[in-house]
């Protein structure tokens, strides 16, 4: 009843000619987004005369794995073998986002619950900096990396990670809207701040969590860190990919190989947290 | 009030605050590792760089006071620094309020869509965002021979008779790069709108309805914009961002420096100063002017924000 209500209401407000241009609009556009990525994956797939077709065609006809038998032989012939950048970036990936998640929830927690003298002001710096990219910081970070020591190390990369102000400010509003007498009666009944934290808090916020590790992995699964990092045998997969794709038209093939190679993590973590995405994002106004 | 009386007043405030300081000890812990972190690599660093824009360093020597001189130099001498700033006005003035528009435009339409659809959709159009490096692949579709697949199909379809550069012609190089920016500007923003209009109270809807609104474009003024002012912020947030921080896209398209400076960025040049000629002070220069003009910005939308709705 509730339902065909609604219906109702939605073709009161909503022309069927608007409906059908609104749909019209997102397949044109979808093929633009999807078009480059489509294009990935067929070409990993094509033997070297499809990839050189003139004119070119964009599906497969006959699909093959050699582009990735090239890679492996390529990458078995450089001096750093493959396998050490793939390494290197599930490293920095791995380490970089759960250390983020522990530190920011811990951080987020203080700031939502504990209501202590600053945490309003360290809240507002957090908003501030959501702005700055990382490069800007990217100069003076060096300074500070070669005064620790960290420079040409996996720290100088790792723990910058830490700091990520939007996991910081997306946990922060979703443990705005776990309700305050939870936590009391957890403190009635005894229990002390690190075990509300980890008991109650932690379970609650998943969402947030797996949508913070969306980000971070978004981040690090692409950081090049050719800023800090010289040792070729610490360096990373999407600087590995930019000398494969640098070296023009005649890897083809073996770039889309490892073009497809890199968007499938950060995709899959995607496909499989979207509902836990969307349900912290639900929460990422910023109010003034 | 007499200055005596005023003084002690102080001194009580400033007890009862360290009272409460020891009182919430415990949440000084729980924050302590994230303030450490965040002060030392996002904090401290806008502070390096606002103190070393004042200074001649190349980090082999002690750093020289040169008072303003870096920003001297960088405005009335630095012709390429000016074409930057002309070229990152030019992407953040096209990308940045397209983007963003964009972002909302198609998270609105996606909501409009059938639920089991609704998650495809978002997936199609935020994988860009996500997939990161891959938009090198732009780099070999906008290849300039004619195995590039744009020259090859507009070869074909008889608009080209030869192929044209497109990444080192800077009649196109502009055009190609804000064309892969645009292609990458449905982010976090994005998210948090798809989000945000699940949220929108059903019952003002209906509300309205009875209020007079007519269409969908009048409900999305008067109700679903204000109700999400917050998301709208965290989105103009987002794109601020992305809009003054090219550099990845120039880099991986045109090399940098790119032919002529055509697509040469204000990071481009923050970057080639910083980590190729190590001039530490022109290039915290650079960065401190950024940071002003990023703040400027969200000031601005923050204002027009305001004005959503009314």
């Amino acid at each position: 009843m509730a339902k065909k209500k609604f219906l109702k209401r939605r073709a009161a407000n909503r022309s069927r000619g608007g409906d059908g241009a609104i749909f019209v609009m997102l397949m044109i556009f979808g093929v633009f987004f999807a078009f480059p990525l489509v294009y990935v994956i067929n070409n990993a797939f094509k033997p070297l005369n499809e990839i050189f077709l003139f004119p070119p065609k964009l599906f497969v006809q006959h699909p093959t794995m050699s582009n990735f038998s090239d890679l492996f032989v390529l990458m078995s012939r450089s001096w750093v073998s493959f396998l050490r950048y793939v390494f290197n970036t599930f490293f920095i990936t791995i380490t970089g986002t759960i250390g983020l998640i522990i530190i920011a929830s811990l951080g987020a927690y203080a700031v939502s619950k504990m209501h202590f003298p600053g945490d309003k002001v360290f809240f507002k710096i957090v908003i501030i900096t959501l702005m700055f990219p990382g490069y800007v910081t990217s100069i003076p970070n060096y300074l500070i990396m070669s005064k620790l020591h960290w420079v040409d190390t996996y720290l100088s990369v790792i723990v910058p990670a830490f700091a990520m102000p939007m996991g910081f400010f997306l946990l922060k509003q979703f443990i705005d809207t776990i309700p305050d007498t939870l936590i009391e009666a957890a403190k009635i009944d005894g229990a002390k701040e690190t075990r509300i934290f980890a008991r109650i808090i932690l379970p609650l916020i998943k969402p947030a969590w797996l949508t913070v590790m969306i980000f971070s992995i978004q981040n690090l699964w692409n950081a090049r860190a050719s800023n800090f990092i010289y040792s070729e045998q610490l360096k990373t997969l999407p600087y590995a990919l930019g000398q494969i794709i640098g070296g023009g038209i005649a890897r083809a093939g073996v770039g889309a190989a490892v073009s497809l190679l890199m968007m499938i993590v950060p995709l899959t973590a995607f496909i499989v947290s979207q509902s836990n995405v969307i349900q912290t994002m639900a929460n990422s106004g910023i109010k003034e | 009030m007499s200055l005596a009386r005023y003084a002690k007043k102080k001194q009580n405030s400033l007890r009862i605050l360290l009272k409460e300081i020891v009182r919430k000890r415990v949440s000084y812990l729980f924050i302590a590792p994230f303030a450490i972190v965040f002060g030392l690599f996002v904090v401290a660093p806008v502070a390096v760089s606002i103190y070393y824009s004042f200074t001649y360093y190349n980090i082999l020597e002690k750093p020289v006071f040169v008072g303003f001189s870096n920003y001297i130099n960088l405005l009335l001498n630095d012709d390429v620094f000016l074409q930057a700033v002309k070229n990152t006005f030019i992407m953040a003035a096209v990308t940045g309020p397209i983007g963003y528009m964009a972002s909302f435009l198609f998270a609105w339409f996606i909501h409009e869509l059938p639920r089991y659809l609704r998650a495809f959709a978002v997936l199609v159009f935020y994988a860009p965002s996500i997939s990161g490096s891959v938009f090198m692949i732009w780099s070999l579709l906008f290849s300039g021979d004619e195995y590039g697949y744009i020259n090859a199909v507009l070869m074909r379809l008889g608009i080209l008779d030869g192929p044209v550069l497109w990444l080192s012609d800077t009649k196109y190089m502009m055009t190609v790069v804000i064309i892969v920016i645009l292609w990458m500007s449905l982010g976090a923003g994005f998210l948090a709108f798809v989000a945000g209009l699940s949220t929108v109270d059903e019952s003002l809807y209906e509300a309205g309805l009875v209020d007079g609104i007519k269409n969908r474009w009048q409900e999305l003024w008067y109700i679903t914009l204000p109700s999400m002012k917050g998301m709208l912020m965290f989105g103009a947030v987002m794109s601020i961002t992305a809009s003054f921080g090219v550099a990845d896209v120039t880099t991986a398209l045109c090399g940098s420096p790119s032919t002529d400076y055509a697509v040469h960025t204000v990071v481009n040049h923050l970057v080639d100063y910083g980590s190729v000629r190590f001039e530490m002070g022109y290039a915290s220069a650079i960065a401190t002017i950024l940071f002003l003009t990023m703040i400027l910005c969200n000031k601005l939308i923050q204002k027009m924000l305001a004005k959503v709705g009314t």
